[in-house]
């Protein structure tokens, strides 16, 4: 799979990041030396190996369904860039 | 000696004969905090608030296990009012509005927090060189990196500004930086320890645990911090051991393995011979060696690589300038994104950010994420083989001590595998202890012990055996007065 400049600015688009062309050079050269390392996997034979996503025997964790306290909302609020009245602004989403 | 220098059960032992009272630790503390600010353990202190909480636990009768004893945080670790920056840019202007759990407990048994520590920028590295807000220096050689994620932690507790921390470890963050600064450092089985607070770097890997001036100190924090927390659905309900009072039971007949595959390219030769000592000694306190194998250790840095930054592309999407933190202005909500995350995440993240978007990526999301989920099954059965055969494993923890500070920011693979002994107890979920175990030309060496899930009680036993086997552990790096200048080396 061939690591480039190409792939880097579409993996950066994806991720919501900018870089400059001497950054982005600087990245895809990482990047290639970083794939080229971790592709040592594809030497071990995984055929029938089930996948670990979580190391602990869990599923679905349910709690009862009771109301109780949760985190006062001024108090979240308190940390947002910018908001109005319990509500997040953001530049406007839907055009005119 | 200070007070700031002695351990927490001296301490504690003091408090409980009344010959202390929570205010003289405190002041020895700040004092102290006073004179080591060149190695920039923290990101923030809270000195006044500290001072007046000793002062209020003078008057009372000390009831918890940490009563009067000041510690120090990782800063990806809430405490409610107060900023929680993980070493970014991105969490600039964000107050924590609830406290970890982890953090509470060791409130609840009356620690006093004295400041929030320095760390890589969301607990990516291994130096705590990514920091935003700059490195942190070793206290045993100031050229020197204090390993990371986790180094503000190691180092406030080395320099004796804390008695004791808390740090997480990913892939060795508590462990690597225990080992470079001479202390121990320990990271709980995962679930062991609640991760509600913790800001999540690679969810499945994650934990925190405490850094130590000595094995029974680790033993009463790790006992203070664990247990189930219904905030954490991942945190498991299970009996949490009284650690200290087990420490002591010997490790006569126990199986100690060591794996061969540890001990073969890139480890430097005056580390291997401090483990290998080492592990004469513990055969000294009567423990049985036996050699095993984890034929899979080769692969755990590529596997870890792609797991951790999978699940931190994803984690960190969550940073977009509109809830809390950083917000760049721009003209419509896309370019929002990507300027603040932009101007808000370091060179390291970014890296991470885009390989793990690389490995999750449509079309590359079976050659990479797939295939390291399934070798990270091989990595956990190797150990699950071995622990049919033995108690402990032990191994170095960093195949080298501290680097010169610079050394290896511009090779991101070659600081990866620096954390090449400590990745795999992260994949395989097990607990894992570094302790110190010598010197290297004046820096520590420090041991690892990993054990079986859930059996952190064995790895504290076993550290604590070798522990009275030398006197490691009661030399600090930081002295205040001429003639204890010159250090142990």
């Amino acid at each position: 799979m061939k690591v480039d400049k190409k792939l880097v600015e579409y993996l950066a688009n994806l991720s919501r990041l900018e870089f400059d062309d001497t950054k982005l050079e600087e990245i895809t050269a990482q990047l290639k030396g970083i794939v080229k390392y971790v592709e040592k996997l594809n030497t071990l034979d995984t055929g029938d190996v089930a996948p670990t996503a979580h190391i602990l025997p869990l599923k679905n964790v349910f709690r009862k369904d009771e109301v109780t306290p949760s985190i006062n909302r001024d108090k979240i609020f308190k940390s947002s860039p910018e908001s109005d009245n319990g509500y997040f602004i953001v530049p406007r989403v839907i055009e005119e | 000696m200070e007070l700031c220098d002695k351990t927490i059960h001296d301490l504690s032992g003091m408090l409980a004969k009344k010959e202390i009272q929570p205010s003289e630790i405190m002041k020895s503390a700040l004092s102290r905090m006073e004179k080591t600010g060149e190695f920039a353990s923290f990101i923030k202190t809270f000195p006044e608030e500290a001072m007046k909480c000793a002062g209020e636990q003078d008057k009372k009768a000390l009831k918890g296990s940490l009563s009067g004893i000041p510690v120090a945080i990782k800063d990806n670790m809430c405490i409610e009012g107060k900023g929680t920056t993980c070493a970014s840019h991105i969490l600039e202007g964000f107050t924590a509005p609830y406290t970890a759990t982890a953090v509470q407990k060791l409130l609840d048994e009356g620690a006093i927090v004295i400041g929030k520590t320095n760390m890589d920028e969301f607990a990516m590295g291994s130096s705590t060189e990514t920091s935003f807000f700059g490195n942190t220096l070793n206290p045993w050689n100031k050229d020197t990196v204090p390993g990371g994620s986790s180094g503000g932690s190691a180092t406030s507790v080395a320099l004796g500004e804390a008695a004791g921390s808390l740090g997480s470890d990913t892939g060795g963050s508590i462990r690597q930086p225990a080992s470079l600064c001479g202390l121990v450092g320990l990271k709980p089985t995962y679930g062991r320890v609640s991760r509600y607070g913790l800001v999540a770097f690679a969810s499945s890997l994650d934990q925190i645990g405490p850094f130590a001036k000595d094995v029974e100190d680790a033993a009463i924090l790790l006992k203070a911090i664990s247990g189930y927390d219904a905030k954490d659905s991942t945190s498991v309900n299970a009996e949490v051991p009284d650690y200290p009072s087990q420490i002591k039971n010997g490790i006569k007949g126990l199986r100690i393995g060591v794996p061969r595959e540890y001990f073969l390219e890139g480890i430097d030769n005056e580390v291997e011979a401090c483990v290998r000592k080492a592990i004469k000694d513990l055969e000294n306190c009567g423990a049985e060696i036996r050699d095993v194998s984890l034929p899979r250790t080769e692969y755990a840095v590529a596997t870890y690589y792609i797991i951790a930054t999978a699940e931190a592309s994803s984690n960190l999407a969550r940073y977009d300038g509109v809830h809390y933190g950083l917000r760049e202005k721009a003209g419509n909500i896309i370019d929002l994104y990507k300027k603040t995350r932009s101007a808000g995440f370091g060179d390291e993240v970014k890296r991470r950010i885009i390989l793990g978007t690389y490995v999750l990526s449509s079309g590359y999301y079976d050659a990479y994420y797939l295939k390291a989920q399934k070798v990270r099954t091989l990595i956990k059965e190797d150990f699950s083989k071995a622990f049919g055969e033995v108690d402990v494993i032990v191994t170095p923890t960093s195949p080298t001590t501290a680097w010169k500070i610079g050394e290896k920011t511009d090779d991101p693979l070659k600081m990866y595998l620096s954390d090449i002994y400590t990745i795999s107890a992260n994949l395989a979920g097990i607990p894992a202890v570094s302790l110190n175990c010598g010197f290297s030309a004046g820096l520590p060496v420090g041991l690892q012990l990993q054990a079986a899930h859930f059996n952190e009680a064995v790895l504290l036993r076993t550290a604590y055996a070798f522990e009275q086997m030398n006197d490691y552990h009661k030399k600090r790096a930081f002295s205040e007065t001429a003639e204890n200048q010159v250090k142990y080396y």
